[in-house]
């Protein structure tokens, strides 16, 4: 246990790694060789394999229920189409969802940021004696399991009333509740990288500020933060997609089905509305393009992100 | 936001791999702490304060409270009905809960599997494609597609593959007729280990992201040097490049670790953790909105989870802190 890379290196090393990726050809580039033909036929099925379930059921989700019902599953296509998609998209209000979910989203995310970025700045450009245990009880905070807080916690959210803030009139069952929880949990995790990344900024930088007169808050706000765009951009695409895709906060937290986020509705509406398979890996794949989406534009932001937070669960 | 994170920071990339460039710090902070202006110091306060009352109060305070109530019995009306009964929970869970032990060994097993099939293959796949291979991002997408994807997606597409009416390989095996069915959900010899094919699936590219980022660290004069003393490609890994990778091992193991005490999603998914594929994460979640509310006996479940979980976190943590002091 005594070598982990420190984790400057780490995010160092993804940050150079990521134009690697990009699959920008090189000068030398090695002449086709029998060996290479071999690993390239073992990546492509490899990846086919790797690919297959999400393909079935892409493919599933194009057929009539009636048709397959008729053919059996595994049988030529007669006529492929979108409306499952469309009758998923509409019968479970998937737009009301996706609506619900934005709202949980984006300001865990912003607030996450904001946040974590105080706590790594304080720890990271001054030198209290708490520092090291307080960046501790951070990432210690983001690397337990949520089951091991969940009991006292859905108590509590149960006890706290908020009349005329929140629907439910409680921090249970509110899009609140989910924020809060979200954002006292990644930001263990977001405070810890952040910290690691501000502390490899040239110290010079703030202490002149700080001669000139500056407060502190300007030095956190003008001169650290902005330089701290791309890690605080690798963040917000890997929070985007953890926290979109969280299933147990909201089956727990939230009791009213319409105010959960998507992926924990489907859950429910897989059983209540969802009559054919067909239309479940509609409704699952729609689920999932939001992802699909923020993954392939931010590629490189959301893996550099994951390699840098690599003690991340 | 998304221009410019591309031209990757000056202060990143400049440094060599090595120590983090923090040695001008040590002494710099007590001049800091002079000019520092009585506003400043408030701010400071507030900055880190108000952050970490949060994390302590939803995090850690509620992680205290489930010790406190794992020696109570509590049906959850009101604070009277807390009730001190020592080791009592306790003592149930590990002696009479025909539950707990399953689901004990079905964590192990969900850790030994994943260590021992998706990580290793994870690694395989990163040192294929970090041969400077063409077409290797196209490959490295498909490979992590399924870690993009929430976990509850995941378990209805792999649903799709073992329903024994309608699924793929039930269809393909002719065993969807009644009478030949093979209930990969339901039988309980079965289903953990196809929920399992499909938590390895995922892995797998999570491990490969995490070791090509490692194999990026690796110097390549290494490499060559090892190429040109006439080591086999086997050898070289094996003895030059493996044993670099140490700090991404250690990274991968306490990922590994945490991944399998966290286990629910896919469970749950599948098959809310009957029958054959009971996680601890699962009683504990049952306790709560199954319909047995026994919070004092939840919160003991929730007690061995945190007591495995922390003497796993507080080494690593421990280990981590201290070389980063020393850099």
């Amino acid at each position: 246990m005594s070598s982990h890379p420190s984790p400057t290196t780490t995010l160092n090393v993804a940050l150079r790694a990521a134009p690697l990726n990009s699959g920008a050809p090189r000068k030398q580039r090695t002449p086709i060789r029998p060996a290479r033909i071999l690993l390239h036929t073992f990546l492509v099925v490899t990846a086919l394999a790797w690919l297959a379930p999400l393909l079935w059921a892409m493919l599933a989700a194009m057929r009539p229920y009636a048709e397959t019902s008729a053919k059996g599953y595994v049988s030529w296509p007669d006529k492929l189409s979108f409306d499952n998609f469309i009758n998923a998209f509409q019968q479970s209000d998937m737009l009301h969802y996706f609506g619900t979910t934005l709202l949980i989203a984006v300001p865990a995310v912003l607030l996450t940021l904001l946040l974590s970025s105080m706590v790594a700045f304080y720890v990271s450009r001054f030198d209290f004696r708490v520092n090291l245990f307080l960046l501790l009880v951070f990432t210690a905070g983001n690397l337990l399991p949520q089951q091991v807080i969940i009991t006292p916690l859905y108590r509590l959210y149960l006890l706290i009333d908020l009349p005329g803030i929140t629907m439910s009139g409680k921090l249970y069952d509110s899009a609140l509740g989910l924020v809060l929880i979200h954002v006292a949990f990644q930001s263990g995790f977001c405070a810890f990288v952040l910290s690691n990344y501000m502390r490899s900024l040239p110290h010079e930088l703030t202490e002149a500020a700080l001669v000139d007169g500056a407060s502190v808050w300007r030095l956190y706000w003008q001169i650290v933060l902005p330089l701290c765009k791309p890690a605080m951009a690798a963040l917000a695409t890997l929070l985007s997609i953890w926290i979109y895709n969280d299933f147990f906060w909201a089956i727990v937290l939230i009791s009213t089905g319409e105010n959960m986020p998507i992926t924990s509705a489907l859950n429910n509406l897989s059983g209540q509305y969802f009559t054919d398979p067909n239309l479940v890996a509609a409704g699952a794949l729609l689920t999932a393009v939001p992802t699909l989406i923020v993954y392939f534009a931010l590629q490189r932001q959301f893996v550099s992100g994951l390699t840098l937070g690599a003690n991340k669960g | 936001m998304t221009a410019t994170p591309a031209k990757a920071p000056e202060p990143a990339t400049s440094p060599a791999p090595g120590p983090a460039p923090t040695s001008p710090t040590a002494k710099a902070p007590h001049g800091h702490r002079r000019l520092l202006t009585r506003r400043d110091r408030v701010t400071l306060g507030l900055m880190a304060g108000v952050p970490t009352i949060l994390h302590v109060a939803l995090v850690w305070l509620t992680a205290l409270a489930s010790i406190a109530l794992a020696f109570t019995t509590w049906d959850g009306i009101g604070f009277d009905s807390i009730t001190w009964v020592g080791l009592q929970n306790f003592r149930e869970l590990f002696t009479s809960n025909p539950q707990f032990w399953p689901a004990v060994e079905h964590n192990v097993i969900w850790f030994v599997v994943l260590i021992l099939l998706p990580t290793p293959f994870g690694l395989f796949l990163a040192v294929q494609l970090d041969k400077k291979i063409r077409f290797s991002r196209v490959y490295q997408t498909a490979f992590f597609l399924p870690v993009v994807m929430s976990l509850a997606v995941i378990g209805f597409v792999w649903q799709l593959i073992y329903n024994p009416d309608t699924g793929l390989i039930n269809s393909l095996i002719g065993a969807n007729k009644p009478g030949h069915y093979i209930d990969w959900i339901g039988d309980p010899d079965l289903n953990l280990w196809a929920i399992l094919i499909a938590a390895s699936w995922r892995h797998a590219g999570y491990m490969m992201i995490l070791y090509l980022a490692g194999l990026k660290s690796v110097d390549p004069a290494l490499r060559e040097a090892s190429a040109l003393d006439g080591a086999s490609e086997w050898q070289t890994f094996k003895n030059v490049v493996f044993p670099t990778l140490r700090p991404t091992n250690t990274v991968v193991l306490v990922v590994t670790i945490i991944e399998a005490l966290r286990a629910f999603d896919l469970v749950f998914v599948f098959n809310k953790g009957a029958q054959g594929t009971e996680l601890l994460s699962i009683l504990v979640t049952n306790n709560i909105i199954g319909e047995s509310s026994r919070i004092g006996y939840g919160s003991a479940i929730a007690v061995v989870l945190l007591v495995i979980s922390l003497a796993v976190i507080i080494p690593y943590l421990i280990a981590t802190f201290r070389k980063e002091r020393r850099a």
